[in-house]
């Protein structure tokens, strides 16, 4: 079993090379950078950005974002694989359609759903339509901060909800049907059958998924930009600007390595929490 | 798997087959002429018969910098002439990435460049960085609708800031819709507006008078207009847009930013200089300069690019195909299309007005330009978004605004009165 | 049909419509001319068709350079993401060694930092190593953005496929890498084919690496994108479709893969 010992480290090593070479070598460069300035090492750009003016709704948004989408993304894929797995008729077509999202990029989503959601939106052409507004309404500015936050909630779930329901399918049609079978003879309710046989067998999945997701919700400001501008400063937003609009690309790397420091956080934390132990894999 | 295969196959072969620059070609990257129309028209018409073979590629600012200070850093170049505004330039000069093009300057001396803006291409340095390319300004466009709202006596071409704020009210009081906006979104020229209007128009400074009582009262003035601005005005970074939109009836914007509404509909709005405050009618010259990047390439070849888009006949083409007005001595023809007209017509108003005070772009900041606007900026959000007390909040800027002229050791530039070394913050 | 059934049909035909008609606005947008996207209030269908502001689009000089050149960068990301990221999630899945977790992190690092952020040091070491302005080099890049998703996604695949088939395999005198083919591979293929899939995706959609990485050599999303912020809005809508419609013809094309998937679970 010596092999054994070794191989792991065999498979994973073309890929430890490879984002060693253009991964890590400019992450340490960046990192170096956001600690240090003429004289040598320092906090000072760390400093510089807690006290900066954005910084605490940056991140209190951020967190705020991910704490409403990624759980409701992982509710609506659930649901929306099971819906799925009862389909007959059609499912390739349904499936299709429901992944379609994957090849919106970011940008094109904050456009659609600016164009829905602005003042002279689709959406108040639709409530005046109705008779519920008699003139533009807006939604969008700082001086509607819950509209706001949930108009860039629904526009993430729509964009990214189909990456989780594709890690869900491929892991559910892993799962053996003679369980689910098993347990209908047994008499367990359809609910039962969900909590008690697929959820834990969709385990790894739905770290996986979860995982994934959390990361790139940390990322998020694209669509952020496109329907709040600056009225709701996202941390990855505002890397944005101290690197490109204020041309401080230190204080922009301590964004940064702030951001990724959380993620690794968040991951650490799932990790830990859903973790399936090797004997149970399989 | 057979997919993947030929993919990949075909891939590899492509990548080894890419060609090579060919070695008369001229890279010319811009950030200005981007629109997908416009960017048609430089191709086509303003570079058609060049010199040099050029290749006009557009670029965003942001990413333009971090390539020119990328091609410097590893002292290889694609990139030989670069168009840009003034304000992103200057980042690129201490970054090593800006060639010296006095040569250049001595060789166009002919061309009638006035000696102001040619001074302006020093960047504060003794050699010239840029060539003046294209000049613009901020304008103000207002709906035709808007106008019967016009305060009793105010004239358009020469507004004051009081009859702004009188013209913003009627139009809520009767529409029921605040629809005077600007462009304070995440990519908006908004800073610019600060610097370049109302601090000098209420002050008659950009920098020396930044927490005057003045200051603070022009700021408590404004805060108080804010009531009256569309509050999408966060996210707008082109007027344009909200313009053609009826979103917003009374603009302030780069005219470029503006010019698509002005051209799409020229009869349903009107072009006119912004306002005047107490110390004069404030206006700020947008310059776009060419420069040479430094182990350019093919430098004879950029040359020879500016020294076509400094022809007077080039200049005339490019203010009749996109709307930027020339840098050189050239009347402008009687027959430009009817939005060009409504922008040139509002642009030589500002310059002509019997108030005009010239506030020149910063000079000398180098990289901190950025950290400069965020000044003005984050001002603005802590005072009328957030607020806070416009005392406290001036004093507090007034600390980073300090430690920037003094890292940079600019001196100051009009309005200011000249100062020997760092512009001083009174 | 009960009632029950019908709920469930109704469902299934809202989800349906919440994804779909955003993409159909897009298109309204894109050809409902110039004027169209300004309209209040906003009708569901375009007032007048013009195809002009897609046909601009597509007869910009290099368009169809660009449009190669994000089809070849998307294919190579594929390749070598599933190169590189397979047989990692195979370790992750079956063995338990040590630093695994180390390695989950430094894979999901590529994710959790803006890769803007890197541009610039990044942009500097592709000058040097001869990859700028090239094809390949954007697919190196995208590679590093695509491949938590090929290592994580095959890993949880990997680990749904039970060990004991693979161990029946080894007791009938199956070597470990003939186990893997014959066994475990097949099993996972499909699955394998959705992550290639991801990688295409992600490939395709980037921005800023592709652009500023490049200056000749644009893919198609680069190209447009720089001269998008500041088109008129129509122009911006026929963008988005344009850039849209081949990723989403693309999944249409590969869903016998995504779907293949159901065919274990239905065995």
């Amino acid at each position: 079993m010596r092999a054994n010992a070794v191989l792991p480290y065999v498979l994973i090593a073309p890929s430890v090379l490879f984002l060693a070479a253009f991964f890590l070598y400019p992450l340490a460069q960046t990192v170096a950078l956001s600690l240090s300035d003429a004289d040598g090492f320092t906090f000072a750009h760390y400093a510089r950005m807690a006290g900066d003016l954005n910084f605490k709704d940056a991140l209190v948004n951020t967190f705020l974002l991910v704490a409403v989408v990624v759980p409701l993304q992982l509710i609506a894929a659930l649901g929306m694989a099971q819906m799925l797995t009862k389909l007959r008729k059609g499912r390739d077509l349904v499936l299709w359609v429901w992944t379609i999202p994957l090849g919106v990029s970011d940008l094109a989503a904050g456009l659609v759903w600016l164009a829905l959601l602005t003042d002279r939106g689709y959406l108040n052409s639709a409530l005046f339509a109705l008779g519920l507004i008699d003139a533009p309404t807006g939604w969008l500015s700082y001086e509607t901060p819950v509209t706001l936050f949930f108009a860039i909630v629904l526009a993430e779930i729509w964009r990214a909800t189909a990456i989780v329901l594709v890690i869900l399918v491929a892991g559910l049609g892993l799962v053996p049907k003679e369980y689910d079978e098993a347990a209908q003879i047994f008499g367990a309710t359809p609910w039962q059958r969900f909590t008690k046989i697929t959820l834990p067998l969709l385990k790894p999945s739905i770290q996986t998924a979860l995982t994934l997701r959390t990361v790139l919700a940390f990322e998020v400001f694209a669509v952020v930009f496109a329907l709040g501008g600056t009225s709701f400063p996202v941390l990855v937003g505002e890397a944005y600007i101290w690197q490109f609009q204020n041309q401080n690309y230190a204080v922009a790397s301590a964004y940064a390595v702030l951001v990724m420091a959380i993620s690794l956080g968040a991951t650490v934390f799932y990790l830990r929490v859903l973790r399936t132990p090797p004997e149970a894999r399989g | 798997m057979k997919l993947l295969k030929a993919v990949s196959a075909a891939a590899l072969l492509a990548f080894a087959t890419a060609a090579p620059a060919s070695a008369q070609e001229t890279v010319f990257m811009s950030t200005q002429l981007r629109p997908i129309e416009e960017a048609q028209k430089v191709r086509e018409i303003i570079l058609r018969g060049a010199p040099g073979n050029p290749t006009y590629v557009t670029e965003q600012p942001p990413q333009l910098t971090v390539r020119m200070r990328a091609e410097a850093a590893a002292s290889r170049r694609t990139v030989s002439l670069v168009g840009a505004l003034h304000g992103e330039l200057q980042p690129l000069l201490p970054a090593g990435a800006l060639d010296d093009i006095s040569d250049v300057a001595a060789r166009l001396a002919d061309r009638g460049i006035p000696a102001n803006l040619m001074e302006l291409g020093k960047l504060g340095g003794t050699t010239q960085a840029y060539i003046p390319w294209m000049q613009a300004t901020y304008i103000m466009v207002a709906n035709r609708r808007a106008l019967p709202y016009l305060p009793a006596g105010a004239d358009v071409n020469a507004l004051t800031y009081e009859q702004l704020k009188e013209w913003a009210k009627n139009v809520r009081e009767r529409t029921g819709q605040r629809r005077l906006g600007f462009p304070a979104g995440p990519q908006g020229l908004m800073a610019r507006f600060f610097q370049g209007y109302l601090y000098p128009s209420f002050t008659g400074s950009a920098v020396s008078a930044y927490r005057s009582a003045e200051a603070e009262a022009m700021w408590v003035w404004f805060k108080d207009l804010w009531q009256y601005v569309q509050p999408n005005s966060a996210s707008y970074n082109f007027m344009q847009e909200p313009l053609m939109a009826d979103e917003v009836w009374i603009a302030f914007d780069h005219v470029a930013r503006v010019l698509d509404a002005l051209r799409q509909r020229p009869n349903d709005f009107v072009a006119f200089p912004a306002p005047a405050g107490p110390k004069g009618r404030g206006y700020m010259p947008v310059v776009a300069g060419l420069s040479v990047a430094k182990d350019a390439p093919n430098r004879a070849g950029a040359v020879a690019l500016i020294e076509h888009l400094t022809l007077p006949r080039t200049q005339l083409l490019t203010a009749a195909e996109v709307g930027f007005f020339p840098v050189v001595r050239a009347d402008l023809p009687a027959d430009l299309a009817p939005g060009v007209r409504l922008a040139a017509g509002a642009i030589a108003a500002t310059q002509n007005a019997r108030d005009a005070l010239v506030s020149l772009l910063p000079v000398g900041l180098g990289e901190r330009g950025g950290e400069f606007n965020k000044v003005y900026n984050d001002t603005f959000q802590r005072i009328v978004l957030r607020n806070e007390p416009a005392r406290a909040v001036l004093d507090r800027e007034a600390e980073n605004l300090r430690a920037i002229m003094n890292a940079t050791q600019a001196p100051c530039w009009a309005p200011d009165a000249p100062s020997r070394g760092a512009c001083p913050v009174n | 049909m009960t009632a029950r059934r019908l709920v469930y049909y109704a469902g299934i035909a809202m989800i349906c419509a919440w994804i779909l008609v955003p993409i159909w606005l897009i298109a309204v947008g894109a050809i409902g001319g110039r004027q169209g996207v300004f309209l209040w209030p906003k009708s569901l269908w375009p007032r007048e068709f013009s195809f002009a502001a897609v046909e601009l689009f597509l007869r910009i000089e290099g368009v169809g350079k660009a449009l190669w050149n994000s089809v070849l960068a998307a294919a190579l990301t594929m390749v070598l993401s599933v190169a590189l990221g397979a047989p990692a999630g195979y370790a992750l899945a079956r063995f338990a060694f040590r630093g695994q977790n180390a390695y989950r992190l430094l894979i999901l690092l590529t994710r959790a930092f803006p890769i803007a952020i890197l541009a610039l040091p990044l942009t500097v070491s592709f000058i040097r190593w001869g990859l700028y302005d090239t094809v390949f080099g954007v697919a190196l890049v995208h590679t590093a953005l695509a491949l938590p998703f090929a290592a994580l996604v095959s890993s949880s695949l990997f680990a749904g496929i039970p060990r004991e088939l693979e161990e029946a395999a080894w007791v009938f005198g199956c070597t470990r890498l003939q186990a893997f083919a014959k066994i475990v591979l097949p099993l996972a293929l499909p699955g394998i084919a959705a992550t290639a899939i991801f990688a295409f995706v992600i490939s395709w959609n980037e921005v800023f690496a592709a652009s500023v990485l490049t200056v000749r050599e644009r893919t198609l999303t680069a190209y447009l994108l720089t001269v998008l912020s500041e088109s008129p809005l129509h122009f911006r809508f026929a963008g988005g479709l344009v850039l849209i419609l081949p990723s989403v013809v693309f999944i249409f094309a590969v869903r016998r893969y995504l779907f293949a998937m159901w065919g274990i679970a239905n065995r």
